[in-house]
């Protein structure tokens, strides 16, 4: 069974369509690549997947486990984030919130936790530096390593290379992959040609006629070449 | 010259009843205020100080004993609504707040002028604006209801410290992890209202910003962890009300403005210990 099973699905707000008949799922250790145009609708199907707002037509089944709120996220960086005065300790622990339930302060079990997801990332010796003093990839990495303490089984990241350094984008796609291989699922939301490469399967978003497949089978299809004709626009 | 020394002020109860209000109400102000700095709100703080000026001057043509009853609800409701416009659509969001309080302090201003009820309308318009002596002139359940208030602020900050975080931090995550994001920042708003209406008395609704964005801004030159952000700002606060509302006594110059200065002193000696601290 699926983890996520998205069937016949219409993406939009206020009743609106922006995308209609969508379909397309996510299996464990699957790494699905979401591109498409901007203004397509993007956020939207992020939102959907977040269960943060309901499709207009449809059903998206959760499942092998999966529970809603059970999406390690990893949002785009707002300006407010840039200066925050946190220490990457701090920020790491915020995303055990989930597991608090009615309780008001994290215990052991959390801080142990997030000791772990910062090991594992590769920042654990900068726990007690600030946020706002991190290089774009360290900062990428805590917010991953919050996302890991969030979930077990599937993260979101959306446009998470935004603003990084050739260097620092390399580094962040091999630990995503690393990640993937240790059997966590990955949906990257991204219109970074490159990271297409390491995915197993992409979602092109487009309004009527999206794809989804294999990696092998997109790099064959028509999307492949209108991604990379906007991908080639972007870069320049 | 004044014959009095500081040891004989504090042992009149009204400047201990001015003390105690001025600290918690300062305390509050500040912790929360390290939120709305962070999460660009702090023109809501603006906003709803002006707003609750025009629901005072409503409230003086009831001749209310106590304008709270008019000014806490019509401040929250407002809170709310400012909330929402500033999430919904940004730009406008902006221009709605300044519309807002512009309007709500020129309405205020007019409604006094058409219902005079006291003859020196001049200065109970500057006391409402820049604070008055009010401050020194609290009856002790004025002191019991916002030492009651106070505390239940706090206990609601430190209980709700983690869940604050994260929302400041990040709102986009908090809600991708179930947690409702939307009633945090209500909460936040409607905490931010209470706290204004209760500072009127001390600084006057002209200076309230001040206690809410100094005390964050002059931690943040200094720290850089929430958790030290939070606690200099509270302290920083405590401190410079205290000496603020000493030196009006000693100086008799105007409590609200006196306090503000120390603000502004302390926020540039904040800047230099942090550009010394954190050099190189």
């Amino acid at each position: 069974m699926s983890y996520i099973k998205v069937e016949h699905v219409d993406l939009g707000y206020e009743g609106k369509s922006m995308v209609w008949d969508l379909n397309f799922k996510l299996d464990k250790n699957d790494y699905l690549c979401v591109v498409g145009e901007n203004g397509v609708g993007k956020s939207t199907l992020i939102k959907t997947l977040l269960s943060l707002t309901k499709p207009i037509k449809g059903r998206i089944e959760l499942g092998d486990g999966l529970k809603p709120y059970e999406i390690g996220y990893l949002p785009q960086q707002t300006i407010v984030q840039r200066d925050f005065p946190a220490t990457v300790g701090e920020i790491v622990l915020s995303g055990c919130l989930p597991h608090l339930g009615k309780r008001l302060f994290y215990g052991k079990a959390e801080k142990e936790m997030a000791k772990e997801k910062m090991e594992l990332m590769g920042i654990y010796h900068l726990r007690k530096k600030s946020y706002r003093f991190l290089s774009g990839g360290q900062q990428q990495r805590a917010l991953l390593a919050r996302a890991l303490c969030a979930a077990s089984k599937v993260i979101l990241l959306d446009e998470p290379v935004t603003g990084l350094d050739p260097k620092a984008t390399a580094e962040f796609y091999q630990t995503v992959v690393n990640l993937n291989k240790s059997g966590l699922s990955v949906i990257m939301v991204t219109h970074d040609i490159q990271a297409v490469d390491y995915a197993s399967h992409v979602l092109h978003v487009s309004a009527e006629n999206s794809f989804y497949g294999s990696k092998k089978e997109y790099t064959k299809s028509n999307h492949w070449k209108i991604l990379q004709a906007i991908g080639g626009n972007e870069h320049e | 010259m004044n014959s009095l020394s500081l040891m004989d002020y504090l042992n009149m109860p009204f400047v201990q009843y001015a003390l105690i209000v001025g600290i918690l109400i300062s305390l509050c102000a500040s912790l929360f205020g390290v939120s709305l700095v962070l999460k660009r709100f702090s023109f809501i703080g603006d906003g709803l100080s002006h707003v609750a000026f025009g629901a005072i001057a409503v409230a003086s043509i009831f001749n209310l004993s106590n304008d709270m009853v008019v000014t806490m609800p019509v401040t929250i409701m407002t809170a709310i609504l400012l909330l929402k416009s500033g999430q919904n659509t940004k730009v406008k969001g902006d221009a709605a707040i300044a519309m807002f309080s512009v309007s709500a302090m020129a309405l205020g201003y007019l409604i006094l002028n058409i219902f005079k009820t006291s003859t020196n309308l001049a200065g109970d318009v500057c006391d409402t604006l820049f604070g008055s002596v009010a401050i020194i002139t609290l009856k002790k359940s004025d002191v019991i209801l916002t030492v009651v208030v106070a505390i239940l602020v706090i206990l609601f900050y430190i209980l709700f410290y983690n869940r604050i975080f994260s929302v400041t931090f990040d709102e986009s995550f908090t809600q991708a992890t179930g947690k409702n994001a939307g009633l945090y920042n209500l909460m936040i708003a409607v905490v931010t209202a209470v706290i204004i209406v209760l500072a009127m008395n001390l600084v006057g609704s002209l200076l309230i910003s001040a206690l809410i964005i100094f005390p964050a801004l002059s931690a943040m030159r200094i720290f850089y962890s929430f958790k030290g952000v939070v606690i200099y700002a509270g302290i920083l606060s405590v401190l410079v009300t205290t000496s603020g509302l000493l030196i009006s006594i000693l100086c008799t110059t105007p409590v609200g403005a006196t306090i503000v200065a120390c603000d502004i002193v302390v926020f540039f000696v904040s800047a230099i210990i942090g550009i010394i601290l954190h050099r190189g």
